[in-house]
């Protein structure tokens, strides 16, 4: 914590996490920027899910510091991890939709968490379904829905409590390249409202895309960082 | 708070045959607890109708004069404890008992002289509505010269009391045992239905739900449960009471003593007590649940 960062709204210092006797990331070191777009790469088991779940507290760290918006994550009280949560959107690689809520049902949930007001929660829901394009398919329930549809319902859901900071794992795994072209420009809209972006992928069309610092992982280190 | 109500409602729903049992294990519990309180408030008001209508009988000596008669009087009405001592003469008694056996009367007619002594009819003090103070009481009377006999139905009224004292106790045992099966019943029935929300409840919180939020919709589900349950345990109650009353009542004591069920105060403390009984449930399943 000694180089003071204004724009950095996540600091990551020597983050090491075990799952029992298990390493995913070791002495693991980063900051993120505000507004910036970053994507996460690295094979199969590198650890990208893992760094998401330090962020919003998913998993604890076992050493190190994480700084999320001025929020030490380490120090944090229990009942001040909604508030955290809240700041991110989270697009989970599995997507985790409630099976038992229809498709609007479950994008209304983040708002209805955040106590926003019924009337304002139908319509923020229904524009951002429609921009994923699942506005037609809103009283359907998850099961009905295909992978990819599930995946544009997730993505949906993450955006719709306008958070600072966007987090996907995969958002576009089970996509065909068109689909993946809408939930990209839509979360191009986002990172042009200032919302900071940050995506775990293997996709290398994604990457292609440009504009965005890259990160490698590698058995849970820092591998490389593109532009370096 | 109208949505947590729709959450809940709709869980429910979900869990329709679960509900139902609950409830019905609910009502169960209250309706046997309930009977044995209603027995109490009945037989409490039984024992008390008969310690007010508890009289001593002072039976006089055949060849007592009309002197010795007024002493009696008024030594009985100096001792502590009476509240008034009326004279029955034994053409009273006698006419008193043809009234009561009006059927019978004509076993009465062939008696040649009165065989009934004269006596005096003593009501108590309400402080000496009680055994102790009445036979202390009996034996002071029993000493007076001009007295024979006295009578009062002492043993009956004691052993009575102590039947009613152990029922309670048996009564209080069985509230108790059933407050903890009840208070049981729900929360196990929450903890079912937070098992099977679990990865609903692991996603509420990811997104930022707060426990708050995730927590009162069972809490409105438990408070909804041990409420409707207490309600129609109730019901059923008064069903069973007005079919005892329809049928039992009027031969009762002549028809003196009424019998009666709960206020409708008591009956809403109850309904409360078991909405708060779902409660308390439903919080030792969310301590459990919710580490
Ligand atoms: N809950 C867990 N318990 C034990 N080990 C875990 C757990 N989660 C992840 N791991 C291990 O940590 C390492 C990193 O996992 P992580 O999920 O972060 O990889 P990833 O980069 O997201 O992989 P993928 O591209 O397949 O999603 C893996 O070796 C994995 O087996
Ligand atoms: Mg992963």
């Amino acid at each position: 914590m000694s180089e003071e960062n204004a724009d950095a709204i996540i600091r990551m210092f020597h983050v090491h996490k075990r799952y029992g006797s298990k390493s995913a990331l070791k002495d693991f070191s980063l900051d993120i920027y505000k507004n910036e777009y970053l994507f996460v790469t690295g094979r199969s088991g590198a650890g990208k899910t893992t760094l998401l779940k330090l962020l919003y507290l998913g998993e604890p760290v076992t050493e190190g510091q994480v700084l999320v918006d001025g929020m030490n994550l380490s120090r944090i009280a229990r009942n001040r991890i909604p508030h955290l949560r809240r700041k991110f959107g989270i697009i989970f690689q599995d997507y985790k939709l409630i099976p038992t809520k229809t498709i609007f049902e479950n994008v209304a949930l983040v708002l209805e968490a955040a106590g926003r007001k019924p009337s304002m929660i139908a319509k923020k829901v229904k524009s951002v379904l429609r921009m994923v394009g699942m506005e037609d398919r809103m009283n359907a329930f998850p099961q009905s829905l295909s992978g990819g549809e599930q995946q544009r319902v997730a993505v949906a859901r993450a955006a719709a409590g306008d958070p600072k900071i966007i987090l996907a794992d995969e958002p576009t795994g089970s996509l065909d390249e068109e689909s993946a072209e809408v939930i990209m420009s839509f979360l191009d809209t986002f990172h042009s409202r200032g919302a900071t972006i940050v995506i775990a992928t293997h996709d290398k069309e994604l990457l292609a895309r440009g504009h965005a610092r890259i990160i490698q992982l590698r058995d849970g280190q820092l591998w490389s960082t593109e532009p370096a | 708070m109208q949505r947590f109500y729709r959450r809940a409602i709709k869980d429910i729903l979900e869990n329709r045959f679960l509900t139902a049992i609950t409830v019905i294990t609910i009502a169960l519990s209250i309706l046997i607890a309930a009977a044995f309180a209603l027995f109490f408030v009945n037989a409490g008001d039984m024992l008390n109708f008969w310690q007010k209508g508890i009289r001593m009988m002072v039976y006089l000596k055949t060849d007592a004069t009309e002197a010795e008669r007024l002493d009696t009087k008024f030594r009985l009405q100096g001792l502590e404890g009476v509240q008034e001592a009326v004279y029955i003469s034994k053409e009273e008694a006698l006419a008193r008992l043809k009234a009561q056996m009006a059927h019978h009367s004509a076993l009465l007619e062939n008696l040649k002289e009165n065989p009934l002594p004269d006596a005096f009819e003593i009501t108590l003090k309400p402080s000496t509505r009680n055994s102790e103070e009445l036979g202390f009481l009996a034996e002071r009377v029993q000493a007076l010269p001009g007295v024979t006999e006295v009578e009062y139905g002492q043993q009956w009224i004691q052993r009575f009391t102590q039947v009613i004292n152990l029922f309670s106790l048996a009564g209080s045992g069985i509230g108790a045992l059933f407050f903890m099966a009840t208070l049981f019943i729900v929360a196990n029935t929450i903890r079912l239905v937070l098992y099977s929300r679990r990865d609903e409840i692991e996603i509420m919180r990811l997104v930022g739900a707060t426990d708050r939020f995730i927590k009162i919709p069972f809490y409105l589900e438990g408070m909804i449960q041990g409420g409707a349950g207490t309600i129609i345990g109730l019901l059923l109650l008064y069903a069973g009471y007005l079919a005892l009353a329809l049928h039992f009542a009027p031969g009762m004591a002549g028809g003196m003593i009424q019998l009666r069920f709960f206020s409708v105060g008591v009956c809403l403390a109850v309904v409360l007590g078991g909405t708060l009984i779902g409660w308390l449930g439903c919080w030792v399943s969310l301590k459990q649940f919710m580490k």
